[in-house]
């Protein structure tokens, strides 16, 4: 069963990301886009990671793409106007140079490599005891410094947000307040 | 393509559609000119890498790569707040999001 949901999830990964490349309209890559973060999603359930799986399709498939939508809205994009010659040279040397590295990623994917030792924790431990659960204790346990910093990150994230969408030269508001 | 019938998806399958997404992703960068394709673009190439991670974390049977991918969706997360409120302000400066037409350092 694995393998016949594998091959359903990777077709429409790439489909859908080749789609984001082609599209002309901003709003339809955007789209597009949510169903490739969706079959993500739905690699993540068959690797065994249901909590990733749910924060993808919130996170990602949520909150990232309104963002992107929202953004494409208020600035009101139309359909790509295309340039002519200059567009199609960049066009063939994209494509060209994208071919390359498939051919590098191919011949390394070739060659021969060695996984590092197994760890302690096969899928069945980690689904007796909750997958949800066993992220948790990692990330309050052993990555619980990361998992503050990423709380900073966030947060400088915010305030860069606002001071970035602040206009210059006018009032911001608060001296209008009465 | 044994596997197909032996109900056992190889780690390669995984890294292969990890790297097509990937290559997808760069030449997406390369080819297109509105600045916000290009972040979603960009954000494909982030989901790839994220792929092959949870693919060898289920390989080699440990929970780390998960706790790795949470950090960088919330890391992706913060970069397109931020992203974003860059490209409205050269929308703002220059009426336009083509990467082509924004080639001055003058604000």
């Amino acid at each position: 069963m694995t393998p016949i949901f594998f091959l359903l999830f990777a077709v429409m990964a790439v489909v859908s990301a080749l789609m984001v490349v082609l599209q002309k309209s901003p709003v339809t890559s955007a789209v597009y886009l949510v169903l490739v973060f969706l079959s993500l999603g739905g690699f993540f359930v068959l690797l065994h990671a249901p909590f990733l799986a749910a924060v993808q399709v919130v996170v990602y498939a949520g909150a990232i793409m309104v963002l992107f939508l929202f953004v494409i809205m208020l600035l009101n994009l139309q359909r790509d106007v295309d340039d002519g010659l200059h567009h199609a040279a960049r066009r063939v040397f994209g494509w060209a140079l994208g071919i390359l590295l498939a051919a590098q990623a191919f011949l390394l994917l070739r060659g021969s490599w060695a996984l590092g030792p197994r760890g302690k924790e096969p899928a069945a431990l980690v689904h007796a005891q909750g997958n949800t659960q066993v992220i948790g204790v990692r990330l309050f346990g052993d990555y619980l410094w990361p998992f503050e910093i990423t709380s900073l990150v966030l947060l400088v994230a915010v305030v860069g947000a606002i001071v970035l969408s602040l206009r210059r030269g006018r009032s911001t508001g608060v001296e209008d307040a009465p | 393509m044994s596997w197909l019938t032996q109900g056992q998806v190889p780690l390669e399958a995984y890294l292969v559609v990890s790297g097509l997404l990937f290559l997808i992703g760069v030449v997406g960068v390369l080819v297109r000119r509105n600045a916000i394709v290009i972040f979603m673009c960009i954000e494909l190439m982030l989901n790839a890498a994220n792929l092959a991670i949870v693919a060898f974390a289920d390989q080699l049977q440990q929970t780390d790569g998960q706790v790795f991918v949470f950090f960088v969706m919330a890391v992706a997360a913060a970069e397109v707040g931020i992203g974003l409120a860059l490209i409205v302000n050269v929308f703002r400066a220059r009426q336009t999001v083509y990467v082509d037409e924004v080639n001055l350092l003058k604000g």
